[in-house]
């Protein structure tokens, strides 16, 4: 197809040239075959004009094209007449190839979609639709093979490639009992799996569709060439007809046929097609770049903001920490280990805090529900819950200041679980968590980022805890001991703190600070793998557990932008310049024809650099 | 509710644009967005008057450029 337009092209090219090297008295030879060029070269294009005419479609860029071209025929410049559609068609076809390049960079990298399940169904293997496939399905993955649908691992161990979600090209382990999701790749053995999700639900599909939606939440600058390309083609339009009759009206007839010349010029450069192709192009590159890189963005708006935060607010746990709690110190008054361990997980076993949950797993043994009454998890400070009909809190330093009873943490380091039986204190369990390995050096690159003012952590736990933390990651400013509620309004502040054009990004799990993420101008979720909780709420999802992956999107983000803003002066700027020439006839159609198709095959392939993200 | 659909053909950037604009503009549509890259249009708008909004936005994009052909993605 590219082929035989490329063919006919040349084709007409080459009659073109005999017909300039004829001599120049035999008229009407030259005449036949300049006519004959211009049929092959640009009979679709005039085909296509007439056919949008009857469309009623006056600003189309076939028509445009023919009546700029035809009009150089009338004035004699049959030469220029047919060089302009032999390049016109030219630009076109590089224009069609960078387009086809693109969208099949684009859809390599959006080739995660499974295309098929083996589901097992009594003794036999069939080969279906992921789309066929039921919760409760058994499916069987062999290594090579896509996982098509998100599942339990019933039988069998491997290592999964998860490298199209999440950008990590360390495999992971998996074996029974592991939870898989859908498009990842399994390498070595082979995979019996139980499916928990259909594939509309599945994490391949929502991926896929939050990329290709991102392209609906527009940035700003995607924005102003709407705008822009809505009036450029009127305009331009507007002001070839003004330039054809106005000046051979003032200054006599005569000087007709070179100011319809210059007319037609303008027809010419008259399609924003560089501008509509090449920005939005950028853009979804930047998002699709970035998903390969396990970074989710969930539009060019959000793409765009990312590249002027100022202020990066962090949640502490499970963001610049692991949210992984061990329990490090039990210290019992007046009952023994053992007691003071197991009141205390019984009293927290309905929650799902990761404190409560380190609990559990040091208590080590089943929760057996009938020996606890009435819990109750009061927000911020503990839990208060009745075990074996005794009364027992089990909390913070606070939860006891506010029941009378006397207690301290002064001096220690971690979460302190503070345990009453009867309003009298037995003790306390202290817990740690451990800071996550590449958290210093995402504060420390994020800091070194011009844009940067300032990073900030919130923390609802102590004070003590929270200061030794951000010393050792480097974070400019800590709140703590805030308390959900606090932490939009510690927000609110810090958005007083910022320029008027800056960005506020807070950076947390996506579990329990839902209001923060969604009150911020950017809120990004942190190991977005697997939580749906975490997809939804946030405007980026970072798909690992990396802090260090916000510098690698920041780093796409200010990327893209630049691409995008230098194909916005360049196309536009030669505009202006060409027209303007164009106007006091110093250049000729050639100029004009550059300023359009030449103009949109160099931003489009600018526009490509943005999909690469490598080494970002 | 949101429709999807699949514009097969869709070759100029322009048009791409033209045909946003106009779907944009149809009684009862939240938001039109034709991704150029991807050839896909997403209308979000009203559940009511969809099959009516479906038919129109199926003669603006002929209009614009006949030979695109639109399909269920």
């Amino acid at each position: 197809m590219m082929r035989k337009r490329l063919w006919r092209i040349l084709a007409g090219a080459a009659i073109w040239l005999v017909a300039i090297l004829i001599r120049p008295d035999r008229q009407w030879i030259r005449l036949v075959l300049f006519l004959a060029s211009y049929g092959i070269v640009g009979w679709d294009i005039v085909a296509k004009a007439l056919r949008n005419i009857r469309h009623g479609n006056m600003l189309d860029e076939n028509f445009l094209m023919s009546i700029a071209t035809i009009g150089a025929f009338l004035i004699g410049e049959y030469s220029e007449g047919v060089a302009v559609m032999v390049f016109y068609q030219i630009g076109g076809l590089f224009q069609d190839y960078a387009v086809g390049k693109s969208r099949k960079s684009i859809a390599d990298l959006m080739n995660i979609r499974p295309d098929y399940a083996n589901v097992r169904r009594g003794e036999e293997l069939t080969r279906v639709d992921p789309d066929e496939v039921r919760i409760g399905d058994t499916i069987v993955v062999k290594p090579g093979e896509r996982i098509p649908l998100d599942g339990n691992v019933l039988e069998g161990s491997s290592q999964i490639d998860t490298s199209a979600l999440t950008g990590e090209s360390v495999p992971r382990e998996v074996e029974a009992g592991s939870g898989i999701l859908s498009g990842c790749v399994n390498l070595s053995g082979v995979l019996t799996v139980e499916v928990t999700t259909e594939y509309e639900e599945s994490t391949v599909s929502k991926i896929l569709d939050l990329v290709e939606n991102a392209s609906s939440r527009k940035s700003r600058s995607e924005q102003f060439i709407t705008r822009f390309s809505q009036y450029y083609t009127p305009i331009v339009v507007g002001l070839a007809v003004l330039l054809a009759v106005i000046p051979p009206f003032l200054t006599g007839w005569t000087t007709f046929s070179g100011w319809l010349y210059r007319a037609l010029s303008f027809l010419v450069i008259s399609c924003p097609c560089a501008l509509v192709l090449s920005i939005p192009l950028s853009f979804f590159g930047g998002i699709g770049g970035s998903s390969s890189q396990g970074i989710l963005i969930k539009g060019g708006n959000y793409l765009e903001a990312l590249a002027r935060t100022e202020i990066m607010v962090f949640d502490k746990t499970g963001t610049l920490t692991k949210g992984v709690f061990h329990v490090q110190e039990i210290h019992p008054e007046g009952v023994s280990r053992q007691e003071l361990l197991e009141l205390a997980a019984y009293a927290e076993s309905y929650s799902s805090h990761p404190i409560s949950v380190s609990l559990k797993q040091a208590y080590g043994k089943e929760i057996d529900n009938s020996r606890i009454l009435d819990a109750e998890e009061i927000s911020g400070h503990g839990v208060r819950a009745t075990v074996d009909g005794k009364k027992i809190l089990a909390g913070n330093q606070k939860l006891m200041a506010q029941e009378g009873i006397p207690c301290s943490d002064a001096g220690m380091t971690g979460t302190v679980v503070h345990v009453a039986m009867d309003q009298t204190y037995i003790g306390y369990i202290r817990i740690a968590d451990e800071v996550k390995e590449d958290s210093a050096r995402a504060i420390k690159e994020l800091k070194a980022t011009p844009n940067i003012r300032r990073t900030v952590m919130l923390t609802g736990d102590n004070a003590q805890i929270a200061s030794r933390v951000a010393e050792e990651l480097g974070v400019d400013e800590v709140y703590s001991e805030l308390l959900p509620a606090d932490k939009v309004e510690k927000l609110e502040e810090l958005f007083a703190e910022k320029s008027p054009k800056g960005k506020l990004a807070f950076v947390g799990d996506g579990i329990n600070d839902a209001p923060v993420l969604a009150r911020a101008d950017i809120g990004i979720a942190m190991g977005g793998l697997g939580s749906d909780a975490a997809i939804e709420a946030a405007d980026v999802v970072i798909m690992t557990d990396e802090p260090s992956r916000i510098v690698t999107a920041m780093k796409i983000s200010k990327k893209t932008l630049k691409i995008a803003n230098q194909n916005i002066v360049f196309a536009i700027g030669i505009k202006i310049v060409v027209l303007f020439l164009s106007a006091f006839g110093i250049t000729t159609m050639w100029a004009a024809i550059f300023a359009d198709v030449g103009v949109a095959v160099l931003a489009v392939l600018n526009a490509l650099r943005a999909l690469n993200v490598r080494g970002l | 509710m949101r429709k999807k659909f699949l514009l097969d053909g869709l070759g100029c950037a322009n048009c791409a644009a033209k045909m946003e604009r106009s779907i944009g503009k149809l009684d009862g549509v939240k938001q039109a967005s034709v991704n150029f890259m991807t050839t896909k249009l997403t209308i979000e708008g009203e559940q009511e008057k969809m099959p009516s909004i479906v038919q129109e936005a199926e003669n603006i994009i002929r209009k614009i450029e006949p030979d695109v052909v639109m399909k269920k993605a």
